[in-house]
């Protein structure tokens, strides 16, 4: 049909009716190639600022400084949900996706996991695997179900895509809903057994909390580490300008999928760390209310660098656990209590609405505002 | 291609023929019942998708709050049929209130993002989630129910199955006008044509010195409504609660995606294609209803990714 329909979705060609993109996509910076492998240890090593070095500092000793349920109940919650959040992050980031379906493909990590392995559940259900076994069955099936999901939905561009994969979540919960006989319906599956290896349990706040720092910072390099690759680039390009890439030469549908491969496989991970940290997995866990929280998670954060979806998930997590306290004791007597949904809605229509971007659009914009005349004058600078 | 196409038409019709005359030889009233049920939800979901697709066809929002205005506008609807004991005067509050409510969004918020689809996707999954805490706060957890006048709250005889809700015979006649006017009003009336024009090219409409935004909030504002009115309907077949926004969300996703964006016709046959695999499989496998909606989706969208009717993306 008309150009403008194509134009009018996320690529960035221009018409009199799309306005810049409101999303600020990250910008592709390529480092100088690095050929031999002593270069590129030296350039992975030559990107690690003061900055990184701080952060990973204060993520390490934040357990020992802070109390079991700030490990816990906010550290690990805030890392695991990251970790999911990324993924989204990551297909909306750098290829212009935005999947809904993400907490769906961490549920189904968390089902294979404890349809495999032990739960409370005893009439027949699961089948009583050692957890790594079990676990060795959910990262690749619900890898596999990530990209089945990902070649529904990259058949359609743009906007579809959000309604495509919340169709495929929704239906999902239904069936997760209504199917007793394997998924266990309603209640769904209690007391998931937590790993116990090495004479660890991995459930206790501090191996949980140190087993997440590991997931996440292994899904932030991972991420960093695409976005530079030939696979991540491409990918770029083809968020940009898909007829272009196709006319290079590039699959454009199998970079897609490939990148929803790619995030199914950390939103598994995620999944996985949520079904021990919650012990539980149930319809609850992929209804349409988790696939938002995982959208305002990355929105919360912004889309422009894998760091944003972690500090989405800080923010949404205290204010999960504590924002409701605070309004109930300003607000008086007016009962809003019960009305987390309320805030955590209305901050996010706050985002939206005032800073697309996120929170790291704030600091992109704060930072902006003290570079020097010469950098601004960077043509980069100004996109 | 278009060879390859056209037979796989034909296989999936002689199955469903194959498929059917089993079903009817093999217990006619079960057959006879869920057609019925299939077509008459098939109502619902028409009213639901056709201004949730009327919408989209125009201004490119996809307004995943329309499970919300739905609920609202039953809501609405029930207080004033419970007010003024007048059932019609609850079906046109639940129309105006939100008709009202979209023109609002429209003007205030929507008008001020328009091209940028995916901003304007997010507002409207964040308003969801404020609505749906506010109606939850204001009416509860309870399930309303609206009466309906006793004339069409009885049954009618049908055909092989004896008895049949006139009500939803009554929700389907609603619908079959709905889709009439909404024909009318597009094909025929001047802002109708406008609307079409729009879908076709907004910048060539407004360049031609229309006010597009009068036609936008005038769209919206009738996609709200009709979004109301099929929730003050349904409320009195099936009560509505907190989470039936979100239920009926999926179904309007389901109809628009299968027949097309934008399209009213093909809202129409996604809507019956939607609604009757949803009661066959409701009576025939009742625990994986949903996933043969899906799988029907799933396999429109795989020949035809665009949907029935819709344009080429």
């Amino acid at each position: 049909m008309s150009d403008w329909r194509r134009a009018g979705n996320l690529a960035p060609a221009r018409t009199a009716w799309s306005r810049p993109a409101a999303l600020k996509w990250p910008e592709s910076r390529l480092g100088a190639p690095a050929r031999t492998e002593r270069g590129r240890i030296a350039t992975a090593l030559g990107a690690v600022r003061v900055r990184h070095v701080v952060v990973l500092a204060a993520l390490i000793a934040y357990p020992f400084v802070v109390p079991p349920f700030f490990t816990f109940q906010i550290g690990g919650q805030t890392l695991a949900l990251g970790l999911i959040a990324l993924s989204l992050s990551f297909l909306a980031g750098y290829g212009g996706m935005v999947s809904l379906a993400q907490m769906t493909v961490a549920g189904i990590a968390g089902y294979v996991y404890a349809i495999f392995g032990t739960t409370a559940t005893t009439d027949g259900l699961t089948l009583g695997w050692p957890w790594w076994a079990a676990s060795l069955m959910a990262i690749p099936i619900a890898t596999l179900a990530a990209t089945l999901i990902g070649w529904l939905s990259v058949r359609t561009e743009g906007i579809y895509t959000i309604m495509i994969t919340l169709a495929a979540g929704m239906a999902f919960y239904y069936l997760v809903h209504q199917n007793i006989s394997i998924f266990g319906g309603f209640t769904g599956f209690q007391a998931v057994a937590a790993p116990e290896a090495f004479g660890i349990y991995w459930r206790d706040p501090l191996p949980f909390y140190f087993l997440s720092l590991a997931c996440a910072l292994g899904g932030y390099v991972l991420i960093k580490y695409t976005a530079r690759a030939p696979f991540g680039v491409a990918l770029q390009g083809i968020r940009d300008n898909p007829r272009r890439m196709a006319a290079l030469g590039f699959n454009v549908t199998m970079h897609r999928i490939a990148a929803y491969t790619l995030a199914g496989f950390l939103a598994a991970i995620g999944g996985l760390l949520l079904v021990w940290y919650n012990a539980l997995v149930a319809p609850g866990s992929v209804d349409t209310k988790a696939l938002i929280i995982v959208l305002i998670i990355a929105v919360l954060g912004g889309f422009a660098h894998p760091i944003g979806p972690f500090i989405g998930a800080a923010i949404f997590v205290l204010l999960q656990n504590f924002a409701i306290d605070v309004v109930d004791r300003l607000s008086g007597g007016l009962g809003l209590r019960d009305r987390f949904n309320l805030v955590i809605g209305g901050v996010f229509l706050l985002i939206v609405l005032f800073s697309p971007d996120g929170l790291l659009g704030w600091w992109t914009r704060l930072r902006r505002r003290f570079e020097t005349a010469q950098e601004r004058s960077d043509p980069r600078a100004g996109r | 291609m278009r060879g390859w196409t056209l037979w796989w038409w034909i296989a999936a019709v002689v199955a469903m023929v194959a498929v059917s005359a089993w079903a009817i030889a093999n217990n006619p009233f079960k057959f006879v019942s869920s057609l019925l049920n299939g077509i008459t939800a098939a109502a619902l979901y028409f009213l639901l998708a056709s201004g949730f697709t009327l919408v989209f066809g125009l201004m490119r929002n996809v307004n995943l709050a329309h499970g919300s205005l739905y609920l609202l506008g039953g809501y609405l609807g029930w207080i004033v049929a419970d007010r003024t004991d007048v059932w019609l005067l609850g079906v046109a509050a639940g129309f105006l209130s939100t008709g009202i409510l979209g023109l609002l969004l429209q003007v205030t918020v929507f008008r001020w993002m328009q091209g940028e689809d995916m901003r304007q996707t997010m507002v409207t999954i964040g308003l969801s989630i404020v609505l749906a805490d506010i109606m939850l706060w204001v009416f509860g957890g309870l399930a309303y129910q609206l009466d309906p006048p006793r004339l069409i709250s009885t049954s009618v005889p049908v055909p092989v199955i004896n008895n049949y809700s006139t009500y939803k015979l009554v929700l389907l006649a609603v619908a079959v006008a709905v889709g009439v006017l909404l024909w009318f009003f597009l094909a025929r009336t001047r802002v109708g044509m406008m609307i079409r024009a729009g879908v076709d090219d907004r910048a060539m409409l407004q360049a031609s010195g229309t006010n597009v935004q009068i036609v936008f909030a005038l769209t919206f504002a009738i996609g709200a409504g009709l979004a109301g009115l099929a929730g003050v309907l349904n409320g009195g077949e099936e009560a509505f609660k907190p989470g039936e926004d979100t239920n009926v969300l999926l179904f309007a996703l389901l109809v628009v995606i299968v027949g097309g964006m934008g399209s009213i016709v093909g809202a129409a046959i996604g809507s019956v294609l939607i609604g009757v695999v949803q009661a066959f499989g409701l009576v025939y496998a009742p625990t994986y209803s949903i996933v043969f909606t899906f799988v029907a989706m799933a396999a429109v969208l795989a020949f035809r990714p665009q949907g029935i009717l819709g344009a080429k993306a």
